[in-house]
């Protein structure tokens, strides 16, 4: 039983951080209509970013404060992050826009290269630690309820921790502020929006730069579980499964996906996984997914999709 | 000048409905096939052949089954991969488990099996479609990546899924230089082109653009959704289950999973979106595109680290490739959003009025 929970916990601290990921997918499809394969490389650029300058900032300015140097590595990334949105905007889906899907997604993908390769041309190619001070002990739990207790990475309690704050601040910038309301309007329906007096270029940026600081948390977060490096980027594909799987268009469907995912990959990898020889976690949790639209073809909490003639 | 098409009457059915209906396309085709049959095979050194033109004949051959399905049928898939993946082990299993299997017949079998595995996994089409069916086709892409890795009976119990195939023998002719290999892919390619630019113009391919243009338009004027799309399912996968094979046994000899991981069905839908979706020409366009373009790049890259004395690592030089291969991707996409094959008709277009358009 004890262990049963463990593995529940762990599954659910890593769905919350594939909800981090999932959770740019959605901001972006929401309000530009664009499928950004380019989420993954962007969470790689800003754990290079935050790695790097975490490095370097204390070499030029002569100084030996790690939580100094921490705190000016995430201001100059969160810029990085902002510059690199303001550019993918202006150069390239301002010239797209209303082409096919299919053009779109390419692009991002296209945009992903170009992520990938000028991230490891400008930072390096090699594992960076990322050190923001979380905690890496084990810790027990429950010790009086089981025999033994059930043992709790303390990192992943902290990250989970930092994730669901993430989701509450997204939440508040989205229903109390009147950027938040623009945005909501612009995902609704563009035309509308644009007829009433919303900039539509401008926010396409603001929901940019949102999702790349959702990156950059992302980024830190795994960058200091896994170091910084290029593999990071090959984390969105691990969070498409989510973004499907609770639909496109939800935020907070984004979070219960992560977490049905994250469960779901760990219960089957620790129940079913040792009889086929292990390693599937990586396909169930798109089969899951693929179930699941067999029934709801939107995904759990997408709006309906009505076909019109 | 040249390219008129002035007084030529068609006055018979047949000569309306030929594929390439002006005899100056008529003779250019000729003459290019002519020219890749006899010209190629003498002019060009064996380096050219292994590393650009092979791989482009084969990778063209994929684009053509991507195309029916994504540009013809309208279903974007990113699962690729896995169905080159499934023919080239398809392929492999059935050479070396059934005696005597003639090597073509081993490749073709390998083509149907992964029809038969893309057909199980275009089921999902029927109920999504557009992003939400890109993705799903992502779960076939991780399932073959993960069961030629672990399922010991695919790859004959080899340690990594690691096989390999020796030279294979056509009716005596034995494959084994860079120019047999060359004439074979290419033979196969132009059959497969051929059986292509028929079945689109036939009644299936008129059905595929019927559901491409709007599904449920289509099914109210007679056209079954699930015939048409598990058939443009089969009939791509067939193609790239052949690509894959042929990528197996002529183009790499031994190979691994990792060979068709997912960024070869990244590559592969680059090169249909480049080279134009729902044009047979496209294909071979982007294939071109794609398979040119890294080789180019990384040349040009040394002569300048050459130029300015720089030292550029190997590695620098694929990040910067990378780097460069995404921002062409980007700019492509959009100068030309319906890719090269459009360009390739506007010029046409350009050509029949030059040199008085007016």
């Amino acid at each position: 039983m004890s262990f049963f929970l463990e593995t529940l916990l762990g599954g659910l601290m890593s769905g919350m951080l594939y909800s981090l990921v999932a959770l740019g997918f959605v901001l972006i499809y929401k309000a530009s209509g664009v499928f950004n394969f380019a989420q993954g490389a962007m969470v790689l650029f800003a754990a290079l970013s935050m790695a790097r300058f975490s490095e370097w900032i204390p070499e030029w300015l002569g100084m030996d404060n790690l939580f100094m140097a921490n705190l000016l590595a995430i201001a100059v990334s969160v810029v990085v992050m902002f510059a690199v949105a303001w550019m993918i905007e202006r150069l390239v889906l301002r010239h797209l826009v209303n082409q096919e899907g299919a053009t779109l997604l390419m692009a991002t993908l296209g945009i992903g290269y170009f992520l990938d390769g000028i991230g490891q041309t400008v930072f390096g190619s090699d594992i960076y630690k990322i050190d923001v001070g979380m905690p890496k002990e084990p810790v027990t739990m429950l010790e009086s309820v089981f025999d033994g207790g059930i043992l709790i990475n303390k990192e992943d309690f902290v990250a989970a921790f930092i994730a669901a704050m993430l989701v509450l601040a997204l939440t508040i910038f989205f229903q109390k502020t009147s950027t938040g309301r623009a945005l909501r309007a612009v995902a609704d329906d563009h035309q509308a929006a644009q007829s009433i007096g919303i900039p539509l270029g401008r926010i396409w940026v603001i929901v940019w730069c949102v999702a790349g600081i959702t990156a950059l948390v992302a980024g830190i977060i795994w960058g200091s579980k896994l170091g910084a490096q290029f593999s990071l980027s090959t984390v969105a594909l691990r969070a498409l499964p989510v973004v499907i799987l609770s639909g496109l268009t939800s935020v907070p469907g984004a979070i219960i996906g992560g977490l049905i995912i994250g469960v779901g990959e760990k219960l089957s990898e620790v129940f079913l996984g040792s009889y086929v020889g292990g390693g599937i976690e990586i396909w169930f949790a798109y089969m899951l997914a693929l179930v699941v639209l067999l029934f709801r073809p939107q995904g759990l909490f997408g709006e309906k999709i009505i076909d019109r003639v | 000048m040249f390219y008129r098409e002035n007084g030529q009457f068609k006055t018979t059915y047949q000569s309306d409905q030929q594929i390439f209906a002006i005899p100056q396309d008529r003779w250019a085709i000729l003459a290019i096939v002519a020219v890749a049959f006899v010209g190629v095979p003498l002019l060009v050194d064996e380096y050219l052949l292994r590393a650009i033109l092979i791989p482009f004949l084969i990778l063209s051959l994929a684009a053509l089954g991507v195309n029916i399905l994504v540009g013809y049928c309208g279903q974007i898939t990113l699962g690729a991969g896995a169905s080159m993946a499934v023919g080239a082990y398809a392929a492999y299993n059935f050479l070396i488990r059934v005696d005597g299997m003639p090597a073509l017949a081993a490749i073709l079998l390998g083509g149907l099996a992964a029809a038969a595995a893309g057909m199980m996994f275009g089921v999902p089409s029927l109920r999504v479609r557009g992003l939400y069916l890109a993705v799903a086709t992502l779960a076939a892409q991780f399932f073959w990546d993960w069961a030629f890795l672990r399922i010991k009976w695919f790859t004959n119990n080899a340690s990594s899924g690691s096989v390999s195939v020796a030279d294979i023998n056509l009716l005596g002719w034995t494959i084994s230089t860079p120019t047999d290999k060359y004439l074979f892919c290419l033979g196969i390619l132009v059959v497969f082109s051929l059986m292509a630019k028929n079945l689109v113009r036939g009644s299936i391919g008129r059905q595929w653009m019927a559901i491409r243009d709007m599904d449920v338009a289509a099914t109210v004027i007679g056209i079954r959704p699930m015939y048409a799309k598990l058939s443009a399912f089969a009939v791509s996968s067939f193609y790239i289950g052949v690509a894959g094979a042929l990528w197996g046994f002529i183009h790499l000899g031994s190979w691994e999973p990792a060979a068709f991981s997912i960024d070869r069905s990244f590559q592969l839908l680059f090169m249909v979106i480049i080279g134009g979706m729902g044009a047979i020409s496209g294909s071979f366009f982007g294939a071109a595109f794609i398979v040119i373009l890294p080789t180019v790049l990384n040349q040009v890259l040394l002569l300048v680290g050459g130029v300015f004395g720089l030292e550029i690592s190997v590695a620098l030089v694929s990040h910067i490739e990378v780097t460069v291969f995404g921002a062409l991707i980007v700019f492509f996409l959009i100068v030309e959003p319906h890719g090269i094959a459009r360009l390739w008709s506007t010029g046409r277009e350009k050509l029949r009025l030059w040199p008085f358009p007016h």
